[in-house]
């Protein structure tokens, strides 16, 4: 993984998230929220990197998040366990829809994602007696590890495992992004044409892509839901995937790192800001969108990037 | 199902198609000289929708005439369009012709997302609807089926001389010619001595009218919530991607399509109703990728 300056940079990001977090036990939450997020953004990164983009990927969150909910009401599993469940689930769904959609490129792609989403919108919305409608699912915090623990406790083992997840995500998704695989990926990005004479199905190759960016998604959800004890379909609505797209803009597409930069950056100004922009939150992740877009495509991490390489090169 | 239910579903769907095909030709419109699909299309159906009932409500507080209500739809369309897409084309779209297609989308979606928020401050949360001019036009028996005037006549009028006036705008005269110049290549078209900005920002303030002017019928019959604008550029979208980016004569056919499968499925599956346009956008495009009226793309190897 990258060069020695980025590999401090994380473990020193990761000491300050656990740092804050112990001193300050109320930042626990929206440290949870922020990983689970970031997760969510690992996985559109990985269509980024194919020069994808789909404005639907909150389906595969909601979809692990209702999953959770729903094993957790029934059979009262154990955190570890939804978790992985809820992952997998997610990533079935994502290989199931990905055999379709990865015969579409662009505008195709990201608009027939969004479709997907809003009917999966309206449909948790529609199936009331199901799925709770549009006040959403409760379920009892379940154990974890086999342990049950108060609220204070399963926060603070959630947190540890959602770290050590986003950790382990994000090198899983570097070293994907530098497997034969996940080159292929990127060069669907720059011509697909030419990967296909070199013997490649782009088709199969952005499949993997894409259920992997389903699970990271779903992954992403799970914690979510472990996290709310609670999952609405507002999960799944196309303003969250929306926001989702947003973050991996903001963070920096170009790396895993970004992805949580970014997925922080956007957890703590929303902490902040959301109360002095009720009602316009929408408008400033708009603006501030086509700022970055002008100014800087490649996110805080593009930014960072340069910052780091200039400074290793003089040796 | 019987007849008059048949006849009812008939009506419904045709007048339903009438505003999607609207909304749907001012979006392909634009993707057809852009080559950028402008997201924030739904937000201007909303906005046309919004600024129609603004409008009606006005004539009737200050007791104007009331057959003024049928051309106020027309003004809040052309007014709506007119402003927000010359604002949208020249502060955005203009400058964003060479970006990486990603990022095209990714600016069309932001401004999507302030046009919805600025709606929200504009005109609120609660539901609006102002249906005067159906009550005015009263309604017409059809097939044992009462009706009224305005959903049966007046709108499928509407966008039959939307489409018909369209393809006399782009085949017939200069401008549309310059128009249609510019869909096909905009370098040569340059090279050519049309001023492809001016062509430009005419067609987003056209493309941008029409999808407001969707909006603005419909707000008689249709209330009017925040998120409409969501679900009406999904819609459009499905009708376009049916018929083949950029292809008008398509559009209308996939505009009744889905509208007919649509109220169709109102009377006979109601709970599949809201799958219905993604169904047969899916069943389309599983056959032909690229749309049922595309023409064949050249490969760049």
């Amino acid at each position: 993984m990258g060069s020695p300056r980025l590999r401090l940079l994380v473990v020193a990001l990761l000491g300050l998230v656990l740092a804050l977090t112990l001193s300050l036990p109320w930042l626990k939450t929206p440290v949870l929220l922020a990983l689970s997020n970031g997760l969510a953004v690992l996985g559109v990164i990985v269509l980024i990197r194919a020069g994808q983009v789909s404005f639907g990927h909150a389906m595969f969150a909601c979809l692990a998040g209702y999953g959770v909910t729903f094993m957790a009401r029934a059979w009262h599993l154990d955190a570890l366990l939804l978790v992985a469940l809820g992952t997998a689930g997610a990533a079935l769904f994502g290989a199931l829809i990905g055999v379709f959609m990865v015969r579409y490129r662009g505008i195709f792609f990201g608009m027939l994602n969004l479709a997907f989403s809003m009917v999966l919108f309206s449909m948790l919305g529609k199936f009331g007696g199901l799925t709770g409608g549009t006040d959403g699912l409760r379920f009892d915090r379940p154990t974890i590890g086999f342990v049950h623990l108060e609220r204070e406790g399963f926060e603070t083992a959630l947190l540890f495992l959602a770290l050590a997840l986003a950790v382990l995500a994000g090198l899983a998704v570097q070293r994907y992004f530098t497997s034969v695989n996940g080159q292929a990926l990127a060069a669907i990005k720059t011509n697909e044409t030419r990967l296909e004479y070199l013997g490649i199905s782009a088709k199969r190759v952005f499949w993997g892509g894409y259920v992997l960016s389903a699970a990271m998604c779903g992954l992403g959800g799970s914690l979510f839901a472990l996290a709310q004890g609670l999952v609405t379909p507002e999960m799944g609505y196309w303003v969250r995937s929306g926001e989702v797209v947003f973050i991996a803009i903001l963070g920096g597409a170009g790396h895993a790192v970004g992805a949580f930069i970014g997925a922080f950056v956007f957890e703590f100004v929303k902490l902040y800001a959301a109360a002095l922009l009720t009602g316009a939150w929408q408008l400033a992740l708009g603006l501030v969108l086509i700022v970055m877009v002008f100014v800087a495509p490649t996110g805080i991490f593009g930014l960072m990037e340069t910052h780091l390489r200039a400074k290793a090169a003089p040796r | 199902m019987d007849a008059s239910l048949i006849a009812l579903a008939l009506m419904d769907g045709v007048s339903y198609a009438a505003l999607l095909f609207l909304v749907a030709l001012g979006l392909t419109l634009i993707f057809g000289v852009m080559r950028i699909l402008n997201i924030a299309h739904g937000s201007l159906y909303a906005w046309g929708g919004y600024f129609a009932a603004t409008l009606g409500l006005a004539i009737t507080r200050f007791a104007l005439p009331g057959w003024l209500a049928l051309p106020a739809l027309f003004v809040a369309a052309i007014v709506i369009g007119g402003l927000l897409g010359t604002v949208l084309e020249w502060a955005l779209l203009r400058r964003i012709l060479d970006k990486d297609p990603i990022l095209q989308l990714l600016v069309t979606f932001a401004a999507f997302m302030v046009l919805e928020d600025l709606q929200r401050m504009i005109w609120g949360v609660q539901p609006v609807f102002v249906s005067d001019v159906v009550n005015q036009l009263g309604t017409i028996s059809v097939a044992g089926v009462t009706y009224t005037r305005y959903q049966l006549l007046v709108l499928p009028l509407v966008a039959i001389a939307a489409f018909f006036g369209l393809r006399w705008f782009l085949g017939r005269t200069a401008l549309g010619r310059q128009v249609t110049a510019v869909t096909h290549n905009r370098e040569v078209a340059t090279a050519m001595g049309v001023n492809t900005n001016r062509v430009t920002w005419l067609t987003i303030a056209l493309g941008g009218a029409l999808g407001a002017l969707g909006g603005a019928l419909a707000s008689p019959t249709t209330s009017f919530t925040p998120g409409i604008g969501a679900d009406m550029m999904v819609l459009s979208f499905a009708v376009v991607a049916t018929a083949g980016l950029g292809q008008i004569g398509g559009a209308a056919l996939a505009a009744l399509m889905i509208g007919l499968a649509r109220s169709f499925a109102v009377y006979l599956l109601p709970e599949v109703e809201v799958l219905m346009p993604y169904l047969i956008m899916v069943g389309v495009l599983l056959i032909r990728p690229e749309g049922l009226f595309s023409t064949v793309a050249a490969r760049r190897i």
